[in-house]
């Protein structure tokens, strides 16, 4: 569909991330220091200019499993460490947040505020930390060069490409459920009051017009919902009043953050057809890996800084039981690299694979899907 | 009054596009045929009277060059006087097959090359309509093929590009019966909100252009002799296509219309839209003023469910069918 989606999916499920690591290191506890170095780590590697420069070229969105290995990198980008199953949590609450979002936006255009606010608050996670700053603001400037002269059609397309990214997922997330945004059958409330989108009227009105332009009648008819006009738009600038709340924080300390994937999907066969296809595309995904990480730098903890593991649950046997209980179908494989036949190409890939990898650290548990680090590894 | 009656479970949920449903009804054997865009694949389903499903078949968009599973963009049956087809647009072409689905009978490949190299635009086909004999169908580009089809076989020629759109198609409508005053017979929609009204003699001409200002034109119908318009700010607009004079305005929906059906036999147009509400209206013309009329019959809500296709049923309009983005269903609704 639309070939400018990835960078805006990109930078909104890496703000969601973000959120929630932030709210995960402070429940448990995690030594201010070492919570911002790992906060800055990430954002580091998120708005690396080469890395960002590669996202923003027009392209096709790949699949869900590239773009998860993505964030796998992305979350390890610094002394943290998660368990598979946290990280399958961390991945499910970013990603239907976002789809949330999307699916509330009042105008395909606004999607564009929803990132603006996720980098907004971004900035302010890193705000004592000025070359960081300016490094996200290069990356703001570069959307609105990008997305300032899309027209209202591209952005439909934009949507409805998120949409479809999105389709069939149906993870009850607490948060939501508390707040009445989504049901208990994991679909998002959507509302039928408030204000309308900028640029559209207040339904109930039919106009008729003579062949002089000439207004001659005017009746109101029963819309069925409740809308109010909309008070102003919001900013499209690097600073400026977003109005839209959608993208802003909404985990705070004490906020719950569990999930419910037990029951989830009952539409079986969409799912299962996804993962049990032969992937002959494994080749171009691993070259759209290698393009983009390629650019990732990943900074390596000095040896006197220890890392740590970060639970996204409550307990470690509550982790423990979620990576049992996890249904099928919502799991969530990473780019299996032995596909490829080209020796040269995994050299290469191994090289820069390699840069990734941290050294002195505890191999965590591999994924039911081979981890992408532990076949580098091996090579 | 329509109310809602025993719907049709879907294999796969309906992807967040517009128009996507499509209906044939078969009077003779008392089948409806619906068809459901679902992503890389498109359903096919054959109903029995009171929503009892019978069979149903999927179909796929052709592989062709290029990183991930093609999407299917639109499908749509074509009721030419001599035949039916099913026409199925995708990121990588345009298929057409027998009615049922069963064998396809014609293959035209998009040719990514026409895109400019360093091009931010995807490339795809959208929008299907017949006129008479041929079939015509957008582009991402702005152009609209027309193909000409045979009696019958799979002997079909593409006889014209037309190039008046500056921006992606979205949706082509055409005149459902011959109008005395009126030679326009099809009318094209695109993303800019710009319809073009053609002429299909033996070769297209267009008669009138009507802007839409920057707001895309989802959906678009054509009645009487009038151009009956949906819109990405909720609008619903009728114009005179002769002239492209503005005849009626409705504040509609408070999202993008996703789609519009005409029930021409009762003079009635559908609605729906994003905002989880499809709007019945009757439409009339005022003999002496020459003014046309909209009067508003009944809207339904379907909760938490933003609409994506919408199609009457039969010619009577007595009955009505919608999809929605997520649902693996497709609800219907009957006033019989």
């Amino acid at each position: 569909m639309s070939v400018r989606t990835l960078p805006l999916l990109f930078l909104n499920l890496g703000g969601e991330m973000l959120y929630i690591l932030d709210q995960r290191l402070r429940a448990q506890n995690i030594p201010g220091d070492k919570a911002r170095r790992v906060l800055h780590d990430i954002v580091l590697t998120m708005f690396n200019k080469s890395f960002i420069e590669e996202l923003l070229k027009p392209q096709e969105l790949y699949s869900k499993k590239a773009l998860r290995t993505i964030y796998d990198r992305l979350a390890h980008a610094s002394i943290m460490r998660l368990n598979q199953a946290s990280m399958d949590k961390l991945y499910d609450l970013m990603t239907m947040a976002l789809k949330y979002q999307v699916l509330l936006c009042p105008r395909p255009k606004d999607v564009l505020l929803v990132t603006y606010n996720h980098l907004d608050a971004i900035k302010g996670l890193i705000h004592d930390n000025p070359p960081l700053l300016h490094l996200v603001d290069e990356t703001f400037r570069q959307l609105i060069e990008v997305y300032g002269c899309l027209s209202a059609g591209e952005f439909q397309l934009i949507r409805q490409t998120l949409l479809t990214f999105f389709q069939d997922l149906h993870i009850r997330v607490s948060i939501f459920l508390k707040d009445k945004v989504q049901n208990s059958n994991g679909r998002f409330v959507l509302p039928v009051t408030g204000p309308v989108p900028w640029g559209t009227e207040v339904p109930g009105l039919i106009r008729m017009f003579n062949s002089k332009g000439e207004e001659v009648r005017r009746v109101k008819f029963p819309h069925g919902g409740n809308y109010v006009i909309a008070p102003k738009e919001g900013s499209f600038e690097v600073y400026g009043d977003r109005v839209l709340k959608l993208g802003t924080n909404m985990y705070s300390v004490n906020r719950p953050m569990e999930t419910h994937t037990s029951g989830t999907s009952k539409n079986l066969a969409s799912q299962t057809q996804q993962s049990i296809a032969p992937n002959p595309l494994a080749k171009e995904e691993l070259n759209f890996l290698a393009r983009l990480m390629g650019g990732m730098e990943i900074t390596k903890p000095s040896g006197s800084e220890p890392g740590f593991r970060l639970n996204l649950f409550t307990t470690d046997e509550e982790e423990e039981q979620a990576a049992l209980t996890r249904p099928e179908e919502l799991s969530h494989e990473v780019v299996n690299i032995q596909a490829t036949q080209d020796q040269q190409r995994n050299q290469e890939l191994a090289r820069i694979m390699g840069e990734f990898d941290v050294k002195d650290q505890p191999r965590w548990s591999a994924s039911k899907g081979d981890d992408l680090l532990a076949m580098m590894d091996e090579l | 009054m329509f109310r809602r009656e025993r719907s049709i479970p879907l294999r796969g949920s309906a992807a967040a596009l517009g128009n996507n449903l499509s209906v044939l009804h078969l009077p003779v054997c008392n089948l409806t045929h619906f068809a459901v865009v679902h992503g890389p694949s498109a359903q096919l389903l054959s109903v029995a009277p009171e929503g009892v499903p019978l069979a149903q078949r999927q179909l796929h968009a052709k592989e062709g060059p290029g990183v991930s599973s093609p999407l299917i963009t639109q499908v749509h049956w074509c009721v030419l006087p001599f035949r039916v087809l099913l026409v199925l647009t995708s990121h990588r072409g345009i298929q057409m097959y027998e009615s049922d689905g069963s064998v396809m009978v014609y293959w035209h490949a998009l040719d990514s090359r026409d895109a400019s190299p360093d091009s931010a635009q995807a490339v795809f086909a959208r929008g299907i309509a017949s006129c008479g004999h041929f079939i015509c169908v957008g582009m991402w580009s702005g152009r609209v093929l027309v193909f000409d089809i045979p009696l019958k076989g799979p002997n079909i020629v593409l006889s014209e590009e037309l190039a008046a759109h500056p921006a992606s198609v979205t949706d082509i409508a055409s005149q459902p019966a011959q109008e005395p005053d009126c030679i326009a017979d099809v009318v094209t929609a695109d993303d800019s909100g710009l319809l073009c009204v053609w002429w299909s003699g033996p070769e297209f001409k267009l008669l009138t252009r009507i802007p839409g200002f920057g707001v895309p034109c989802n959906s678009v119908q054509l009645w009487k002799g009038i151009v009956a318009a949906g819109y990405g700010n909720g609008q619903v607009r009728l114009y005179e296509a002769n002239t492209g004079a503005l005849h009626v305005q409705i504040n509609a929906h408070a999202r993008a219309v996703c789609a519009l059906d005409l029930a021409p036999g009762v003079d009635k147009l559908l609605s729906a839209a994003e905002d989880t509400f499809v709007h019945i209206w009757k439409l009339s013309k005022s003999t002496e003023s020459g003014c046309t009329e909209v009067e508003h019959c009944q809207g339904e809500c379907v909760p938490d469910t933003q609409l994506c296709g919408a199609r009457f049923c039969d010619p009577s309009g007595s009955s009505f069918a919608v999809t929605g983005y997520d649902l693996t269903e497709i609800l219907r609704f009957s006033s019989a």
